[in-house]
């Protein structure tokens, strides 16, 4: 999103000030894209490999709403909703046989999710009418940036994070939810009906799938049933590098992926900044088979040990 | 609330453990269930408390008839359970491990005044992740936990087990203290001796899943009878 119009490996201020920009886009939309999937891998132990396509729903439902004569906020709403009721159908139906069973998971997720595209390939054709994105373009030097990119979509990811801190943290659900992840028999015998606590989180990542899909669906440019794949492929990359810990571990990998990206992506394109991202998840897991947060937990276990 | 615990037969994977189970446990009793280790005593508990479906049989706690009512029926149904082992959520800090055990009992009534008044380490380590406590605090937590929501029956899956013997004799006394002053019933899985003996009123023996002996009033304090049914 963001437009040189001089040569990027030229340092000055606006060209440190076109990265930050860069960087903000793309932590805004690892975390976004991201965030869903966390908390369903995280939560459930299940890889959705569908959350591309739940996504989707949610730019066809924004886009489809907006058409249809819905005022854009409101067309956002609709996105959201659907995403959620799909979620809840697909966890009663398909997912709730598949808890704690990764690879299961991901070969019935991922079949889902070519019947997903599929299905809207031939109900709604190639693509749908893009819309266009609000708030403009800010100038400065020979550089611009979208304000809906690379200043609304970053602050909604970090107030999404912070509100999914405070839900899991400060409210019964969140801690109920916690326990249930922790030992769902002892939450059991707790008095905790752990069939609705998978039944909300799943619906909370559907939500969260559609939020992303709502808020994108103004920044995507062409809206066609493949798009699913562009939110997959980071989301997954961050999900493996953060580790089970949802909200520290999407926001540490959301960091350090879009350090890497933003970076690659201003110097020499954004081809090179998605090959950078890749890499990075390589080295990252090859180094931190359990991802950043289980390299935070382990080393915190250690100095406990050794007090 | 009498638990009334009727031909209960229960095993994993068609394994069969248990085999024709009866038990009674009378309002505001102290029962023990004796045995060695493998004889079925934890799968007798989770049986009751509906962690483990039971093939035939029944379980009826206040006349309600809980047997395929799931685990967390049985709590909002009044029933609080310490698991073997603990099994405090470790990622959780104190005060929210008590949070959780206030589902059980299925209405608002809390006892966090008294159960910080038996054991007041937990008020003083509240924001303390519970896995970062020594054995014996995770026990009481774990007996805290299920007490909080002020259950009216207490099944406690070997308190002794991994907890340093002056802690143990510190958490028989609270058993037997919260007993007298809530007037919860508690029946316990034990083969610690001086638990048994300690908290006991009257024990039933079980072995290769049976109940094999009722051991009732001062017989509880015969250690050769009791001897009997825990010694390899």
């Amino acid at each position: 999103m963001i437009t040189p119009t001089a040569t990027p490996l030229s340092i000055s201020g606006y060209s440190l000030l076109a990265l930050f920009f860069q960087f903000l886009d793309s932590f805004g939309f690892i975390v976004l894209a991201t965030v869903g999937l966390a908390i369903i891998f995280g939560m459930m132990g299940v890889i959705n490999l569908a959350h591309g396509e739940f996504i989707l729903i949610g730019v066809y439902g924004t886009a489809l709403a907006y058409h249809a004569g819905a005022p854009l906020p409101l067309g956002m709403v609709a996105g959201v909703i659907a995403a959620t009721a799909f979620g809840v159908v697909v966890e009663r139906t398909i997912v709730r046989h598949f808890y704690d069973r990764l690879l299961d998971s991901m070969v019935a997720t991922w079949g889902l999710a070519l019947v997903v595209s599929q299905l809207l390939l031939i109900v709604f054709g190639s693509s749908l009418d893009s819309i266009s994105t609000p708030l403009g373009n800010v100038s400065y030097g020979p550089y611009s940036s979208s304000v809906y990119s690379s200043v609304l979509l970053p602050a909604i990811a970090v107030c999404v994070l912070a509100g999914l801190y405070a839900l899991f943290t400060r409210t019964t659900f969140g801690i109920k939810a916690r326990a249930t992840i922790e030992d769902p028999e002892t939450a059991r015998a707790m008095g905790i009906d752990t069939d609705r606590m998978y039944v909300a989180t799943f619906a909370i990542g559907s939500a969260l799938a559609g939020l992303t899909g709502a808020l994108y669906a103004p920044a995507l440019g062409s809206i066609t049933p493949n798009r699913g794949n562009t939110f997959l492929v980071e989301a997954f990359v961050a999900v493996v590098v953060g580790g089970q810990s949802v909200i520290l571990g999407t926001l540490a990998a959301s960091g350090v992926l879009s350090v890497f990206n933003a970076t690659g992506s201003f110097l020499f394109g954004t081809f090179v900044g998605q090959m950078l991202l890749l890499l990075v998840a390589i080295v990252a897991l090859r180094v931190l088979p359990d991802g950043i947060t289980g390299y935070v937990d382990d080393w915190q276990q250690r100095r406990r040990a050794e007090e | 609330m009498t638990l009334e615990v009727n031909g209960l037969n229960a095993g994993y994977d068609g394994t069969p453990i248990l085999r024709d189970v009866d038990l009674t446990v009378e309002t505001g009793e102290i029962v023990g269930i004796v045995g060695r280790n493998g004889v079925g005593k934890t799968t007798l508990l989770k049986s009751i408390m509906g962690l483990l479906e039971p093939e035939t049989g029944t379980v009826r706690f206040g006349g309600e008839d809980l047997t395929r009512e799931s685990a967390d029926a049985h709590a909002r149904s009044s029933i609080g359970y310490v698991p073997q082992g603990r099994d405090v959520f470790p990622g959780l800090t104190v005060e929210e491990n008590l949070t959780i055990g206030e589902g059980i009992g299925g209405d608002d009534e809390t006892r966090y005044e008294q159960v910080y008044e038996y054991f007041p380490i937990l008020e003083e380590r509240a924001d303390q992740d519970a896995g970062t406590m020594s054995g014996g605090q995770q026990q009481m937590l774990a007996i805290a936990r299920a007490l909080v929501g002020d259950p009216d029956l207490l099944l406690v899956d070997e308190p002794s087990e991994g907890v340093q013997p002056s802690i143990v004799q510190s958490i028989t006394a609270d058993l037997a203290q919260i007993n007298e002053s809530f007037g919860t019933t508690i029946l316990f899985v034990e083969q610690n001796l001086s638990v048994i003996q300690g908290l006991a009123e009257r024990c039933y023996a079980i072995d290769h899943g049976q109940i094999v002996d009722e051991i009732d009033g001062e017989a509880v304090d015969d250690r050769e009878r009791l001897e009997e049914y825990l010694v390899v």
